[in-house]
């Protein structure tokens, strides 16, 4: 028997015969559309794949994607970066995170500049590999800076089960989880104190796929039930988008509103309890976080339950670590271009100030924001 | 530009292209440098001159060590230009406390890979410094190679030119990060650090009509073809189905949210060849072992000025774009 490779795993969904079915299938219902409907892939992975596969160019033209604020890299405010920044210059510390958080500018700097000035800065594919770094370093503290929305969080209070039974004495946490449907709700019914309007041009939502997996699809409820909009949530792959792109777009045409699912291969509606369990143990809801581009959101980030405040690094070292707002520059409209309300060229920083080297707002920050995808990919897009 | 120095400045992107403009170019400025290919063409036409300085963690890796790489990437840089590597100088800089045994061990794979190009090292330095100055050995090589054929120039493409690759690419890029990285993944891939020199001489001694070529290194495949179309300011289309990838880069890149294309490679070339000599090419590069899955992957167009476009099997378009950044994983 010749044995299974990855790319068979793949390939089916990247299937071009039936990506373009599926393209023939959305074109020909969208014809029936009443008016013209605004898609938001809330999860920069979407994102991602949207760009990478350029799937706006096989959509007709009256259905849009707009752009969510699904990246934890992107949304991370400048006072959690800076947070991080200091953390990682303090002596005999090692500061922690994932992959692509170490590029993002915050008022002092990226932590990729800490590095170049002499901090240890130090990044993780699994949050786990910290043990190792901990162990290796036993002289060392290290700083945990931990991102990410639901799908990396029971990664991290895995991180702090361990570190807790296994009384390991030298890691600690700086604890940055954020929470999906929170700043959909945001998005959809908060006023933009920049324009002071509660518009907003979301018509429906495609729900992230690797969230829904822990958190099963029941989060997603109340869109159609409260807020009159419909979910789909969709795999990562071209297919997987383009079948929830029609399963939206049937919605509209036959009057419904629902919550679907169309990545059934892993998601169910409970979630995974165990991973859900493990996050209610340790952490709690922090009243609000800021979202860089957004603004402060209740309700939507994670932090240390107070009995486990001796991991927790934003207790430990409070004395320095700042408390003051830093206000996202004046002229961006990030909160406009996330709820659909302007496009990046309408930005009058766009490309000029704000650049994807020199990012001012979340939607320039990483490859998955609108902005940097508009200045990237501008003439290509639809 | 930033105040520090970032490993970003070093990505063989456009961070790197910013700090080699503004500093180097900017100071040594002449006809030769601004070339900018992978040897100077010095001498009346007549000789190749390059350099090149290594630097690996791990030293050892699957497939090579850091002395293969240091004559193989000099080499290479030689034959790219259409020369048959000649002259090499050796210079070292070791970290107190490296161990001899490895330092024979690395000089002996040197040796080897000389022979495999016919040249040989007629010149060296040794440094030693004091611990943590240096991350145990750098390795500096130049060289010097003849001119077999003359003219061959990333500025010349044009649109009756064929681009093709000699074999799947992004295995040095990926066997590196996973070593260094301590990914522990059970994989059989292995670098595919190797010398062109052979490669190259057959086809020049058959008469294709090779118009550039280029090792795909740091930067990987979408840096030399960005670097193609601002230098013969072309457009290159780029089909993305028939890139090869092995099954292990494929994963790798899904895994950690890299692109192949933007992966580095030791031993793996683009060339530009005139449309008609395209078969007349592969069928040269496929009676190597290394370059037996050689294949076409783009056209080039006037369609976007100094762009790279990838096309997918399915009809969509999006421009290739020099990398950017550190090579990190992506989150989401």
């Amino acid at each position: 028997m010749s044995q299974l490779q990855l790319k068979d795993l793949y390939d089916g969904f990247r299937n071009p015969e039936v990506i373009e079915g599926f393209a023939k299938l959305i074109n020909e219902e969208a014809k029936k559309l009443p008016k013209p409907i605004n898609i938001m892939e809330v999860c920069g992975g979407h994102t991602h794949s949207i760009m990478k596969f350029g799937l706006p160019q096989l959509l007709p033209d009256n259905i849009n994607f707009i752009h969510g604020p699904g990246c934890p890299v992107c949304i991370m405010p400048k006072e959690r970066i800076d947070h991080a920044y200091i953390l990682a210059e303090l002596d005999d510390t090692i500061l922690v995170t994932l992959g692509d958080m170490i590029k993002v500018p915050g008022s002092h700097g990226s932590l990729q500049d800490a590095r170049a000035k002499g901090a240890d800065v130090r990044f993780v594919y699994s949050p786990l590999d910290t043990l190792k770094i901990a162990k290796e370093n036993p002289d060392k503290k290290i700083i945990f800076f931990a991102i990410g929305f639901e799908t990396t969080t029971p990664m991290t209070t895995s991180l702090i089960d361990i570190v807790i039974k296994k009384e390991i004495k030298n890691i600690f946490f700086h604890i940055n989880h954020v929470t999906v449907p929170e700043v959909m709700v945001e998005l959809i019914d908060s006023r933009d104190e920049h324009v002071d309007s509660y518009n907003n041009r979301i018509d429906a939502f495609l729900g992230p796929s690797h969230v829904s997996v822990i958190t099963g699809s029941k989060i997603y409820e109340k869109f159609p039930k409260e807020y009159n909009r419909p979910v789909v949530v969709a795999g990562f792959e071209p297919v997987d988008i383009m079948e929830a792109i029609l399963m939206i777009v049937r919605q509209f045409n036959e009057g419904r509103c629902e919550l679907e699912v169309e990545y059934k291969r892993l998601v169910s509606y409970d979630g995974n309890k165990k991973a859900q369990a493990l996050i209610a143990k340790y952490f709690e809801k922090a009243s609000l976080f800021k979202w860089r581009g957004l603004g402060n959101v209740p309700q939507s980030g994670y932090r240390l339950k107070e009995e486990f405040s001796f991991l927790d690094a934003e207790h430990i070292y409070a004395d320095i670590l700042p408390k003051e707002e830093i206000e996202d520059h004046k002229l961006c409209i990030c909160g406009d271009i996330l709820r659909g309300m302007a496009k990046p060229n309408e930005c009058t920083i766009f490309g000029t100030a704000c650049k994807p080297q020199t990012p001012l707002g979340s939607c320039m920050v990483s490859s998955e924001g609108a902005c940097a995808a508009y200045y990237k990919y501008g003439n290509l897009l639809k | 530009m930033n105040k520090q120095i970032t490993l970003a400045m070093g990505n063989g992107g456009e961070e790197n292209n910013e700090l080699i403009s503004k500093i180097f170019y900017k100071a040594f400025k002449n006809d030769i440098l601004q070339k900018s290919e992978d040897a100077a063409v010095i001498h009346g036409g007549a000789l190749a001159f390059s350099t090149d300085s290594f630097t690996v963690s791990p030293l050892f890796f699957p497939g090579a060590d850091i002395g293969k790489l240091a004559v193989c990437g000099t080499c290479n840089d030689l034959a790219m230009m259409g020369a048959k590597p000649k002259y090499l100088t050796c210079s070292v800089i070791i970290e107190e406390g490296f161990s001899t045994r490895e330092l024979e061990k690395i000089v002996r794979s040197m040796k080897k890979e000389l022979e495999v190009n016919d040249a040989i090292v007629v010149s060296g330095d040794t440094k030693v410094v004091p611990r943590g100055s240096v991350d145990k050995i750098f390795i500096n090589t130049t060289g010097i190679g003849e001119i077999q054929k003359k003219g061959i120039s990333s500025n010349n493409i044009k649109t009756d030119d064929v681009i093709l690759v000699s074999r799947d690419i992004g295995r040095h890029g990926a066997t590196i990060f996973v070593a260094r990285e301590g990914i522990e993944l059970s994989t059989t891939l292995e670098s595919d650090c190797a010398s062109l020199t052979h490669q190259v001489q057959a086809l020049l001694e058959a008469g294709v009509r090779v118009t550039a070529m280029r090792d795909a290194t740091r930067g990987g495949v979408s840096a030399v073809l960005n670097e193609w179309a601002k230098q013969s300011k072309i457009c290159i289309e780029v089909e993305e189905e028939s890139i090869p990838v092995s099954q292990e880069v494929y994963g790798i890149c899904e895994m950690l949210g890299f692109e192949a294309l933007n992966l580095a490679n030791e031993g793996t070339f683009i060339l530009a060849v005139k449309k008609e000599d395209e078969q007349k090419a592969l069928d040269i590069l496929h009676g190597f072992e290394n370059s037996k899955n050689a294949v076409k992957i783009a056209n080039v167009s006037e369609q976007y000025n100094q762009k790279v476009i990838l096309l997918s099997s399915y009809g969509t378009k999006r421009f290739l774009d020099t990398p950017t950044g550190e090579l990190l994983p992506r989150i989401c």
